[in-house]
């Protein structure tokens, strides 16, 4: 499949930091469909990432990195073009609800590309009834739930029809069932719409939903594969930012009394095989 | 000091067209130097109920018995001072209420607020901030200069320097990546057992309730919808699926052993307690418990 | 929070809250024009009954109407009891010094006091069926054609709607630190006026450090959705003017036309 965003050798220094920058030859690429994960400890560089795609950062005198998205460069003349193409669900749910009731809020986004009104109408409901939203059209973001919050964002973002939606933490905040709404969302989107999905996440459930996981560290990929291959470092993917899988603890807490348990990752399904295989062995 | 409810009911806005109930017939004892913690899911008042605990909520009917104080819809405001001491909270998000200069300052503002002299003060600050894993470095630095989980722990020292008999934490390691909410937990689990802390967490993550809790409330919809130990609480877990609750992952995975045919007398609740389940039913190499 | 009754604002379906906001906001101020029209007891009468009226039909409760008066009854007595003490005319019924009480002040007494609670109920009104964010969006409307002398008013409106939308965010994390301050031992409104501004610090500093915050997270989103200033925007929500708009201007036109046949 075609990549639909390229990373070439980006760094990036925030002005105000004196030391490290906070990105460092970075080299990446999303495939068009792909749900990539971007793992990382905390200021291990991911937002940074996340708002360097979207050309939301004043750019770096001394970068000379090049990210392309869809095939066009990210320079200030395709800014606005990249945007369009990118939605992106932030952290806090409170601090990125901008309108005044959830079908304001979903409409804020087309009402910058200047959407004529009925077209407008059109997109806003289809988008709410995507995220299961449309009961709730004319709350207020007050009387909402954090999940519920997060859902009226990927709505607006929905509603812009972009290829590529990027999760900033966007399930961090939430409480499990919050977080498990959000992220059927997000699968659906992936699945049925072909969106390219990046999610920037500390979840194992949400990791595990990649086909490919990046691990940052310190501003540098450290390391690329499929969610098999990145959980099988056990116990070391607490320091990578990522809970450590459940197979995973159990074979730690196994071999502790003494079972030979296999090297290579497994899903639970293949460690409750691999325990009944041992056991029947008896 | 345990902590009573009896018949407790609690309404915010009583009395106006936005009353809502938040509590309804709450009895429930929150044992001296126990590790209790509330769980339910969001919206069903565990945040209410913790806020009787230091009296910064009343009843709106009932008695809430704080060690040697009861707590009645008619008590007034005065005087609740040496509860809130005795009684340390933690919010949700308690980086959200720093505000000083300095590290060393937030931290000893409480402390001087119960009228410990400043310079005590300072010194449990610099004792405090070690206690949550900070280097002593930090306490001329200004706190809005850390990265949110060093906050959040100067947040919790600040607390810890009231020097309270009772912690209740809402959420601690809520938005936290995991290594911060293994140091937050950690550091919880060591005050309770080196300092016989009375602990009060409320939690969405179950692993923790089974690893560290010894009693667990189990709030619904503004109710008491079970209590008991973590064992008890957690053997039904049919139950706790039907009212959309959290199982610890260690029950499922036994859950689903068990239906192929390995056994338990009970069901175990963190890996350490199925590794131990299982060892007699799996064949061990020679090794035995050396770690690699 | 009280969140709900913020702006006063009470949800319902009667035809006052129905009516365009940019109708219910120009009347309003046209109304308090009229009224001083008035100048004999039936013209008072005429507008009150009016007032009432309008009340009635917005089918909210009259408690909150009188609740309205009440924080400037203060403001009223004292301009009640000047005019009363200082006007002169018609039958003498008391007099002290420079202080008098006369017919004239009576009655004018009488008017001021009507005159108050006439804009109160009515401005109440406003406020009490027309959501703030549709206000804002009345000024916006009404403010349009002064974009020729380049006033932002995109921006403006923008900004209204996004700080009323805050509101309720910044009124739950206000009691959030409060409540966490005093778990520190704060005390809140007690001691000497001193003590009560020092007791507010750990309060503000937190809340603008995180308003701050908010803020910046909030113009990245806008700029991540495509926001680049009102130019070439178009408006989800539109104010169309109804039948039963004109009905109601029609209605304060006869009421003018009573209140100058009645002077
Ligand atoms: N606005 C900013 N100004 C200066 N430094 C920043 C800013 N935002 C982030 N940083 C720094 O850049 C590094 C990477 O941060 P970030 O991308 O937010 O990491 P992550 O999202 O992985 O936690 C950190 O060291 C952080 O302190
Ligand atoms: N300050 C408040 N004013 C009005 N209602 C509130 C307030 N705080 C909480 N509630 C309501 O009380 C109920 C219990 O909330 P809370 O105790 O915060 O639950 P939890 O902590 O379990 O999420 C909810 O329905 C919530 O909407
Ligand atoms: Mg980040
Ligand atoms: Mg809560």
């Amino acid at each position: 499949m075609a990549n639909i965003i390229e990373v070439t050798d980006l760094s990036y220094h925030y002005p105000q930091m004196e030391q490290r920058p906070a990105l460092q030859h970075v080299n990446f690429t999303v495939q068009a469909g792909e749900w990539l994960a971007i793992i990382g400890h905390n200021g291990s560089g991911k937002s940074t990432l996340a708002k360097s795609l979207d050309g939301l950062l004043t750019p770096d005198p001394q970068n000379k990195g090049e990210i392309k998205v869809a095939g066009l460069t990210l320079t200030d003349e395709t800014v606005w073009q990249i945007r369009a193409k990118i939605g992106m669900v932030f952290q806090n749910p409170d601090n990125q609800f901008v309108g005044a009731t959830v079908e304001d809020d979903v409409a804020f986004g087309l009402e910058n590309r200047g959407v004529p009104r009925p077209e407008m109408q059109e997109r806003v409901h289809a988008a709410l009834k995507r995220v299961r939203m449309t009961e709730f059209a004319d709350r207020e973001p007050a009387r909402l739930s954090g999940g519920q919050k997060q859902r009226v964002a990927i709505a607006g973002i929905i509603a812009q029809r972009p290829d590529i939606i990027i999760l900033d933490e966007s399930t961090s905040m939430l409480d499990p069932k919050g977080r498990a709404e959000v992220l059927a969302t997000v699968r659906q989107l992936n699945q049925e719409d072909h969106l390219t999905v990046i999610s920037i996440t500390h979840d194992i459930d949400e990791a595990a939903q990649a086909n490919r996981i990046v691990v940052l560290d310190d501003g540098q990929v450290k390391e690329t594969g499929t969610p098999a291959e990145i959980f099988a470092y056990g116990e070391r993917l607490i320091e990578m930012g990522l809970d450590v899988p459940y197979a995973e603890r159990l074979k730690t807490a196994l071999r502790q009394v003494g079972a030979d348990v296999p090297k290579q990752y497994l899903t639970e399904e293949g460690m409750a095989d691999w325990l009944w295989t041992s056991h029947s062995k008896m | 000091m345990d902590i009573t409810f009896k018949d407790v009911a609690f309404t915010y806005q009583a009395g106006s067209p936005f009353a809502s109930d938040a509590l309804t017939d709450i009895n429930l004892t929150i044992h001296d130097q126990a590790f209790t913690a509330i769980i339910g899911h969001t919206g069903s008042g565990k945040s209410t109920l913790v806020q009787h605990l230091n009296a910064l909520l009343k009843p709106s009917a009932g008695t809430v018995t704080i060690g040697e104080r009861v707590i009645t819809p008619e008590t007034d405001n005065k005087n609740l001072k040496p509860i809130r001491q005795k009684v340390g909270m933690v919010f949700q998000f308690p980086e959200n209420q720093l505000f000083e200069e300095t590290v060393a300052k937030d931290i000893a503002f409480g402390p001087m607020n119960f009228g410990v002299s400043e310079a005590d003060a300072l010194q449990r600050a610099t004792e405090m901030v070690q206690l949550v894993g900070l280097d002593t470095q930090y306490l001329e630095r200004s706190p809005f200069d850390l990265s949110g989980g060093q906050m959040r722990r100067v947040a919790i020292a600040g607390v810890l320097a009231m020097k309270p008999e009772v912690l209740i934490l809402d959420e601690p390691t809520a938005g936290l990546d995991p290594v911060g909410r293994r140091e937050i937990l950690g550091m919880v689990e060591r005050l309770h057992r080196e300092q016989h802390l009375t602990v009060v967490l409320i939690t969405h993550l179950m692993e923790d309730v089974a690893a560290y809790a010894d009693q667990v409330v189990v709030m619904d919809r503004g109710q008491v919808a079970k209590t008991g130990t973590p064992q008890a609480v957690f053997q039904d877990v049919a139950w706790l699926q039907s009212h959309q609750l959290g199982v610890p992952e260690t029950a499922l995975f036994a859950e689903k052993l068990k239906q192929r045919g390995f056994q338990f007398e009970q069901l175990p609740l963190t890996e350490a307690a199925l590794a131990a389940a299982l060892a007699p039913q799996l064949p061990l190499t020679k090794r035995g418990a050396t770690d690699e | 929070m009280n969140k709900l009754i913020f702006g006063r604002y009470i949800p319902g379906d009667s035809f006052i809250h129905r009516l365009d906001p940019r109708g219910k906001l120009l009347l309003s101020f046209y109304f308090i024009g009229i009224i001083f029209l008035a100048h004999n007891w039936q013209s008072y009468l005429l507008l009150f009954l009016f007032t009432m009226f309008a009340v009635l039909m917005s089918r909210v409760n009259l408690g909150f109407f009188i609740r309205g008066v009440r924080p400037l009854i203060w403001l009223i007595l004292f301009t009640v009891i000047l005019q009363i003490f200082f006007t002169r005319g018609g039958h003498l019924y008391w007099h002290w010094g420079p202080l008098v009480v006369s017919q004239y002040g009576l009655v004018n007494g009488g008017y001021i006091f009507m005159r108050f609670v006439l804009i109160i109920f009515m401005s109440t009104l406003l406020t009490l069926t027309t959501p703030p964010l549709q206000l804002s969006d009345a000024i916006e409307s009404i403010l349009k054609p002064f974009k020729v002398f380049h006033l932002p008013v995109y921006e403006i409106a923008l900004m209204i709607s996004i700080a009323l939308r805050f509101v309720p965010t910044l009124m739950d994390e206000t009691e959030k630190i409060m409540n966490a301050q005093r778990a520190r031992g704060v005390d809140f409104g007690s001691g000497s006026l001193s003590q009560k501004m020092r007791a507010i610090i750990p309060l503000l500093i937190p809340l603008f450090v995180n308003s701050f915050n908010r803020a910046e997270d909030l113009a990245t989103a806008m700029e991540a959705r495509g926001y680049q200033g009102g130019e070439g925007r178009t408006k989800y929500r539109v104010l169309t003017w109804k039948g039963q708009d004109t009905l109601a201007v029609a209605a304060f036109a006869v009421i003018t036309g009573l209140l100058i046949w009645l002077r």
